[in-house]
């Protein structure tokens, strides 16, 4: 079990005594630790922001314009009181990342969000051995494997193709910062124009300053066989209208369940996701050679149970981290 | 295999009606004969008897996946499909299928349920190790015989008329009555108009009922009253007596035989004309009007009729249409002439009763007699335009139902609880569902309205059907439909089903109706004024 002094849960979220840091904190503190930069792990307000280096233009979006935003490479040690802290790559999103902590020889790693595939928008996820592991649960469940992202991509593209060649325009809903980059990178763009909403376009512009090729902003919205990529609460707003005849699809990890893709009334579902599959999440625990594990978020009593019964030192819990769309 | 399941996975990833029988005629164009009947047998809605006990397919699946049984339960829980479940949980496929749908169909599924544990397990395991997760998820649905997938038998209707060449009509009167999906019987759904006789053994092949639309604003709204024929609302079993090459045939709405259930009217049809099809509604009747339909109901549970039920629960066809004579079929002539001819027929025997007509002259007259509807026992009004033909299935216009308040809907028991008190060693609270794009959503709990001996009826079906158990709350096979009569409804944020109803109770349990006869939320909505 980890030592209180190294980590601890609070009422503002992971807190580390010995470090006075909090990692990802649902309210405003002295000093926190952002693993990505998704609304839910990095609250404005607080006095510094430490993150990943790629990542802090991103963290900004959500932190404000005057925050004090400390950027690190992954891998590079800082000391903060007495532990010493360091991000390792997560996969999750561009600038993701894993924070490794160290405290009179026990270590501690908080793994934020993480996907373990291989992926051109990110660096790719990276074991990191400790004591304890604090891992996210979001596809806790056998029943999420996902297919091989090139077979799903495939998919995909003929979908597109074929509403190209119906006359209708490809609506993409997908999370608009980090799946939406993700897709777009792997766009196979001869097929024809992409047009980006523009919340996703906010975020491209900042993935290609750090060099990261998308498709370029300002193609034709209405161009024939267009595909357009959008937040999913664009879906049945007037926005839709411009297309003129749609077909609509989803790109999630819970497109898995034909069921979560009828009850928003899409045509179709692509399941790519940002967050690890079920082996995934295993592996990734196997990996880290931890005694313990805390599950923090998504199907964690599922998980729980699970490592238990597998030999683990196992406990649930109660972030706030919940991400209904990932 | 592989080409089916495409086509289960095309019709559930579109909403649009034009793209689902586009997909239909597509695949059934194109595949050979004995997998097309096949597939149309499963869309339509016919399904094998049970095969196997799901309690087994679920054991197999979690020893084939390699899960604790309280993980597949958790996955069970997120999926809320069995059959998606086992496909997403299985291990992935280690070899591929080309074998044909027929194939998989009669050497590996109906087979089932014959053969031993041992066969059954070996069969679905090599199943399961070659098919995709489109084909597994195809496949288990037909195991489990929960195989909806979006498409009304009015679509696979249409698209068979696409591939034949002629109206759908015809073929929706092809698809009555009892035959096997063969080869041979595909040829003959799609064989050209003209030689449309039946052929043996399908001799007394019912047509397709017309079906009445609520009247759902004012009835004024119809046009005037003088344009109807208006006869009450029988609260029976809907159902077609036919005499045929000297044999009699009575037929449910539902497609089933139910000739030897109901001796008195097949004496009566032995009275009738060869060449005769009525249209009516078998009523439990005594001294000239309706029992409670309740007493009926002691009729459907029994097995063997002794002949104290048959004299305390005597029935008639309440004769209302002419649908055939002198074998020809009169569907086509107007109403008037159809009526005519039906009151030139009976009453042959004490059997069989001429629905009479209301000769009301105006709405509000009849809106006066409608409040009398309880007292005599019936639902209310028909409401049939004169000069029209007897038409297939649902359509507006002709045939309305002015139905008497309360509200009633046809709900499927979804889960069921122990009650208090002296209830409490028996299920008797229950939430009822209703159809939700394709899935059963909760719509409203009822704990009254069932006699004591339903009650222990329904306690025991859900001992044996229980998939799986939330604390007290068991969740059941989807089978059971009961018509819910309530006083309101309303619309609501509070419920998950976007509607409230009061005083929720079971009006009766219809055992003449499967699951996928119950309301939709469309309906239900519908009914929100």
């Amino acid at each position: 079990m980890c030592s209180v002094a190294l980590l601890e849960l609070r009422e503002s979220g992971l807190y580390s005594a010995a470090g006075d840091f909090y990692i990802d904190p649902w309210g405003p503190v002295r000093r926190a630790i952002v693993t990505h930069a998704h609304a839910g792990h990095a609250h404005a307000g607080c006095g510094a922001y430490l993150t990943a280096r790629g990542g802090e233009a991103l963290v900004g979006t959500l932190a404000g314009p005057d925050a004090a935003i400390e950027a690190i490479g992954y891998g590079e040690p800082v000391a903060l009181g007495a532990v010493r802290v360091s991000l390792h790559p997560a996969g999750h999103m561009l600038g993701s990342a894993q924070v490794r902590m160290e405290l009179g020889g026990e270590v501690c790693v908080v793994s934020g969000d993480y996907q373990l595939a291989a992926d051109t928008t990110c660096a790719p996820f990276e074991p990191v051995r400790c004591h304890t592991f604090v891992t996210e649960a979001t596809f806790g469940l056998p029943i999420f494997r996902w297919p091989a992202p090139s077979d799903v991509m495939a998919d995909l593209h003929a979908w597109w193709r074929a509403n190209r060649d119906a006359g209708r325009t490809s609506l993409l809903f997908a999370p608009p910062l980090g799946q939406a980059q993700r897709v777009l990178a792997a766009l196979d763009r001869a097929i024809g124009p992409v047009h980006s909403h523009e919340t996703v376009e906010r975020f491209n512009r900042l993935y290609r300053e750090r060099g990261i090729a998308l498709a370029p902003a300002g193609e034709a919205a209405g161009g024939r066989g267009a595909l357009a990529i959008a937040p999913l609460a664009c879906h049945g707003t007037p926005w839709e209208k411009q297309f003129g005849s749609v077909s609509t699809a989803f790109v999630s990890g819970w497109m898995r369940i034909r069921g979560t893709r009828r009850r928003r009334s899409l045509d179709r579902g692509f399941v790519l996701s940002g967050h690890a599959d079920w082996p995934g999440l295993v592996d990734a625990i196997d990996a880290t050679g931890a005694e313990t594990v805390w599950v923090t978020h998504g199907y964690r009593a599922p998980l729980v149970r699970w490592l238990e019964e597998h030999g683990r030192r196992a406990l649930s819990l109660d972030a706030r981290w919940e991400e209904p769309d990932s | 295999m592989k080409a089916f399941a495409e086509l289960y996975a095309a019709l559930d990833e579109t909403t649009r009606t034009n793209e689902k029988v586009a997909a239909l005629t597509r695949y059934l164009s194109a595949a050979p004969a004995a997998d097309a009947a096949w597939a149309m047998n499963f869309l339509i809605g016919r399904r094998p008897k049970r095969l196997l006990e799901s309690r087994k397919l679920a054991q197999w699946a979690i020893e084939e996946a390699g899960v604790p049984d309280w993980l597949f339960a958790e996955c069970y829980h997120a999926v809320g499909d069995f059959a998606e479940t086992i496909a997403l949980l299985l291990p992935p496929a280690v070899a591929s299928t080309s074998l044909p749908l027929h194939y998989w169909v009669e050497e590996r599924l109906l087979p089932l349920r014959a053969a031993s544990d041992e066969t059954r397990r070996a069969w679905l395991v090599a199943a399961w190790r070659e098919m995709d997760q489109r084909q597994r998820f195809a496949w288990n649905k037909l195991i489990t015989g929960e195989f909806r997938v979006g498409v009304s038998q009015r679509l696979v209707v249409r698209a068979l008329a696409a591939v034949a060449g002629v109206a759908a009509e015809v073929v929706a009167h092809r698809l009555m009555g009892e035959w096997q999906p063969t080869p041979e019987f595909w040829e003959r759904l799609l064989a050209p108009a003209a030689g449309d006789a039946a052929p043996e053994g399908e001799s007394g092949r019912p047509y397709p009922f017309f079906l009445a639309f609520p009247v759902e604003g004012n009835v004024e709204d119809l046009g005037e009253v003088r344009d109807f024929q208006v006869e009450w609302k029988w609260d029976g079993i809907r159902a077609q007596l036919i005499r045929r090459l000297g044999r009699t045939f009575l037929w449910s709405r539902g497609e089933e035989l139910i000739t030897d259930r109901f001796p008195e009217l097949e004496a009566a049809g032995a009275l009738l004309p060869d060449g005769t099809a009525l249209d009516g509604e078998v009523l439990p009747w005594k001294d000239g009007a309706p029992l409670p339909f309740a007493q009926m109901q002691r009729r459907i549970g029994r097995k063997a009729l002794g002949s104290r039920i048959l004299a305390e629960v005597p029935v008639v066809l309440m004769a209302y249409d002419l649908l055939e004579r002198d074998g020809a079929d009169v569907r086509a002539q107007p109403l008037e002439w159809r009526r005519a001819q039906l009151e030139a027929l009976t009453p042959v025997s004490g059997a069989l009763v001429l629905s009479p007509v209301v000769g009301e002259d105006s709405w509000e007259s009849l809106r006066r007699l409608r409040q009398e509807s309880r007292a005599r026992k019936v639902e209310g009004f028909m409401l049939k335009r004169r000069g029209s033909p007897y038409r297939v299935g649902r359509r507006r216009g002709d045939w309305w139902k002015w139905k008497i308040e309360p509200y009633s809907v046809d709900a499927v028991l979804i889960y069921a609880q122990p009650g208090s008190g002296r209830r409490a060693s028996l299920f008797t609270d229950y939430t009822f569902g209703i159809w939700d794009q394709g899935k059963l959503a909760p719509f409203a709990k009822a704990y009254s309205g069932l006699s004591d001996e339903e009650i222990r009826e329904v306690d025991a079906f859900v001992r044996r059907n229980t998939v799986e158990k939330f604390g007290p709350v068991h969740a059941v096979k989807p089978e059971l439909v009961f018509e819910l009569a309530f006083e309101g409804i309303q619309r609501s944020s509070r419920h998950r089903s976007g509607i409230a109803v009061r005083f929720p109770r079971m009006a009766r349990w219809r055992r003449d109706k499967k699951p996928e006869e119950a309301d939709t939320i469309e309906t239900v909505r519908g009914l929100v004024g």
